[in-house]
């Protein structure tokens, strides 16, 4: 028996237009069903620095949870490190490669450790392209207000000054690296729109922007000198004098053993949280996304910032279910895609902001008028046969290779068939409160890319994270490995978990006898268990 | 939690996953498959979204002669597949700064002798899970046409499965990524329109206006910045 599809019984498509949303409407769409404003699955923080916090469930999960070295590890710190470093830079995504380069070049004794291998990372699968105002009509200036404003003016302006500012200057050293991004005939980048902007800013290299640089910058940065530990997460971070950061502890994937880093700088460049599966949503990021460096930093005292908001993609796949997550890009709405409940009716203007179609798909399923899927999710169609219609027959083919070939390995033709999406957790807006240099609250601890919060505010624009990743990816590179020189030293005795063991107390103060998760968790169990099965 | 499930009332089918049979249901990737069975995968794994090249795999189908390759998590299982992960291929790779060779087309045979001496089996193309025509981009590095091996091999995912299967031991998604970044770097002209905007944020064109932002109270900016 071939089990039943939801392609068996598709609905007419009716192509009424769908009604507008007027800004009242709109307000309450958010609030009733965009994730972050609903109140159910939230938690409020009870302790750490952001104690007060109302944040999602699995957020105050990993935040409010006990080390992975277990009880009586006090005692276990060795007479001395496994390595003594001028910068550990912990994750080797976009941010932490060109962190990497950079302060080697400088001079500094670099050891980059990453949890899976260099460059498996959110960055690898930027499809979309970076933002970069180069325009004639254009300007940094110009790119600072959509920001902003696209970040519903909660962005930190002086973070926003610094990253349109070195944006230009961060693209030509990618492009003297032999980073190919689209060119028009003049041999001028060329410039796209994107989501929520006024100008035409985006450069890319195809939709394989992010794989394009990554190919290119792990070349070099194994060419470099660093010295470079794969299969080596960070389980924990180490205090120095005065509640500084001090190194961290390292662990091989492969035979479970703890390496002991001594560090006078330590930059966090750990990316993102969607394999946290927030409100059980499906992700679009790689499998190494589990907020690590949030869990290891709130330890140590670092504060954090807008906590409560992620980006969720509205256009998911949901079906095939071997698909869940993967992203179906913006462009194809752009392009005149249409979308249709299990009614075949349109619901929302489809070139609606992200938030507003996520939320607006969110309320059909719950409604009743969702598409289900065989295995008990809900979905709406994402109809790309309109374009064909509109812009002549092949247009699909040509315009979107990869999302055709993609789906076409999943038996889903989508030259003639819809695509099931639902929204998935795509990008963690806030993270680990950072300045211009960086700096964290805790001396001697960095912060650069997704795992840093405050230069999007509670938004972000498609396109300025990769720019966020390679311009602070730079700068704090450098001025951690130059502020890792004027460090005052200290000796391998003045380093200790005195941290860790301060936070469980607390922890057992706010919960007692509670069982608690431990973190960071590291990586995602999909593995089936007696208890958990998958089919 | 969020779990990839296999439709309801999937056909159950036998694997074999290196080398041991086991029964998963039909709609499962390959990683898939190996979750549902209980294997931890860490080797092997990186985006889940077909882009990283990390998992990439063999596998054989009854029957038939062929060894397959495949990319395990954005391929479905079979009936009577056998398959295993190559996590991890060896490669020889060559050590340069693309910005400072000499001669980035004789650079070419001196950090890849290898790459003139093609046997045209054509063994890379018919691996690669990309669908990319490799040989003739190799036979492009040779020549010279750095532009061609550009636009033929954009979509490569540096899996390596190519250099698994070359008979004249290159690593050609190497010698690829060589010639792109010469192209790129050294063929191609710096873009004007961004030498043109570097420019003008190094003469300080922009920072009387930025600076000017960043003194405005929150109730200013947003007046500023609110009007599209
Ligand atoms: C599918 C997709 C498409 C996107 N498209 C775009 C786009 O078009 N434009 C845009 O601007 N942005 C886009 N984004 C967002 C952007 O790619 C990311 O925000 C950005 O690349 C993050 O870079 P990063 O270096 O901070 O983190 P990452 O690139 O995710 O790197 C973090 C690294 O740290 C490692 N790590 C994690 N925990 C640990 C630990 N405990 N110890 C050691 N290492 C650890 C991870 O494995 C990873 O290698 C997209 C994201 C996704 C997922
Ligand atoms: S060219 Fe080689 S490394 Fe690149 S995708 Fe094809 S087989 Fe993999
Ligand atoms: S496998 Fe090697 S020898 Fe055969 S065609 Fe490809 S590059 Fe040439
Ligand atoms: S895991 Fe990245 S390509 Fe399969």
């Amino acid at each position: 028996m071939t089990p039943s599809t939801p392609y068996d019984h598709l609905p007419e498509f009716d192509p009424t237009e769908p009604v507008k949303i007027d800004p009242l409407d709109r307000k309450n769409l958010l609030d009733r069903y965009y994730p972050d404003y609903r109140t159910d699955h939230k938690s409020t923080l009870m302790v750490g620095p952001n104690a007060g916090d109302i944040v999602p469930d699995e957020i105050a999960e990993i935040l409010q949870s006990r080390s992975l070295l277990g009880k009586g590890r006090s005692n276990e710190i060795p007479a001395q490190p496994d390595i003594e470093v001028d910068l550990l830079i912990i994750g080797g995504g976009g941010a932490g490669m060109t962190a990497a380069i950079f302060a080697q070049e400088s001079g500094a004794r670099v050891l980059l450790a990453t949890k899976l291998r260099v460059g498996d990372s959110n960055t690898v699968m930027a499809e979309g392209g970076i933002q970069v105002a180069l325009g004639e009509d254009d300007s940094p200036v110009q790119h600072f207000k959509d920001a902003y404003r696209g970040g519903h003016f909660t962005g930190d302006p002086e973070l926003l000054s610094v990253l349109v500012k070195e944006g230009p200057d961060i693209i030509g050293w990618l492009i003297r690296k032999g980073v190919l991004f689209d060119r028009d005939p003049t041999g001028n980048l060329s410039l796209r729109k994107g989501g929520g902007t006024t100008r035409h800013r985006l450069i890319s290299a195809k939709d394989y922007t992010g794989l394009e640089i990554i190919r290119v910058l792990k070349e070099d940065l194994l060419n470099s000198g660093v010295t470079i530990w794969e299969f080596s997460p960070a389980v924990e971070l180490l205090q120095g004098p005065e509640g500084s950061c001090a190194g961290a502890i390292l662990r091989d994937v492969d035979n479970g053993s703890l390496k002991w880093v001594k560090a006078k700088s330590v930059l966090l460049a750990t990316g993102g949280t969607g394999r946290l599966h927030i409100g059980s949503f499906a992700t679009s990021n790689h499998f190494g996304a589990t907020g690590d460096g949030l869990v290891m930093s709130y330890r140590l005292g670092a504060r954090l910032v807008n906590m409560e908001s992620f980006q969720y993609h509205p256009t998911g796949v949901i079906y095939p279910s071997e698909m869940a997550g993967m992203l179906i890009t913006e462009a194809v709405r752009g392009a005149g895609a249409r979308m249709f409940n299990a009614h075949g009716k349109r619901f929302v203007p489809e070139l609606e902001t992200r938030d507003v179609v996520a939320a607006a798909i969110i309320r059909e399923c719950e409604e009743g008028r969702g598409v289900r899927t065989p295995s008990g999710h809900s979905g709406v169609y994402l109809d790309l046969t309109s374009i064909d219609r509109d812009m002549g027959e092949g247009t699909v083919a040509r315009r979107f290779p990869n999302i055709v070939k993609l789906m076409g390995k999943h038996q889903v033709d989508c030259t003639v068939q819809p695509i099931l999406v639902y929204p998935t957790l795509h990008y963690q807006n806030g993270g680990v409160s950072v300045d211009v240099s960086g700096h964290t609250s805790i001396p001697g601890l960095y912060v650069a890319g997704e795992v840093s919060g405050g230069v999007h505010g509670k938004n972000r624009l498609m396109g300025n994270s990769l720019l966020e990743v390679f311009v602070y990816g730079r700068r704090v590179g450098l001025i951690a490995s130059q502020e890792s020189s004027a460090r005052k030293p200290f000796s391998w005795h003045e380093v200790s978990l005195g941290h860790v063991s301060r936070f469980e107390a607390d922890l057992e103060k706010e919960f007692p006898g509670t069982p608690l998760s431990e973190a960071p968790v590291l990586f995602p169990d999909y593995r089936k268990h007696p208890d958990n099965t998958m089919a | 939690m969020f779990q990839y499930e296999a439709p309801e009332g999937a056909r159950l089918i036998q694997v074999w996953i290196n080398g041991k049979e086991w029964t998963v249901p039909e709609g499962l990737t390959l990683i898939q498959a190996m979750w549902y069975t209980g294997h931890e995968v860490i080797h092997g794994i990186g985006c889940l979204g077909g882009v990283c090249g990390a998992c990439a795999a063999v596998y054989r189908m009854p029957g038939n002669f062929r060894l397959f390759n495949a990319l395990a998590c954005q391929t479905l299982v079979k009936e009577g597949m056998a398959f295993s992960l190559i996590a991890s291929y060896p490669t020889q790779r060559a050590h340069y700064d693309i910005e400072t060779l000499p001669d980035p087309k004789e650079g070419l045979f001196e950090l890849y002798p290898e790459s003139a001496t093609c046997r045209n089996c054509n063994a890379c193309t018919e691996v690669c899970p990309q669908g990319i025509d490799v040989r003739t981009s190799v036979w492009q590095a040779a020549f010279g046409d750095f532009k061609g091996v550009a636009e033929s091999t954009m979509s490569c995912v540096m899996c390596g499965l190519c250099v698994s299967r070359c008979i004249a031991e290159m690593a050609p998604h190497e010698i690829a990524l060589y010639a792109r970044r010469a192209y790129g770097s050294r063929e191609l002209p710096f873009p004007e329109n961004l030498r043109h905007r570097i420019d003008a944020v190094h003469s300080g064109s922009f920072d009387r206006d930025l600076e000017r932002l960043s003194h405005l109270s929150l109730e200013e900016l947003k007046q500023e910045c609110g009007v599209k």
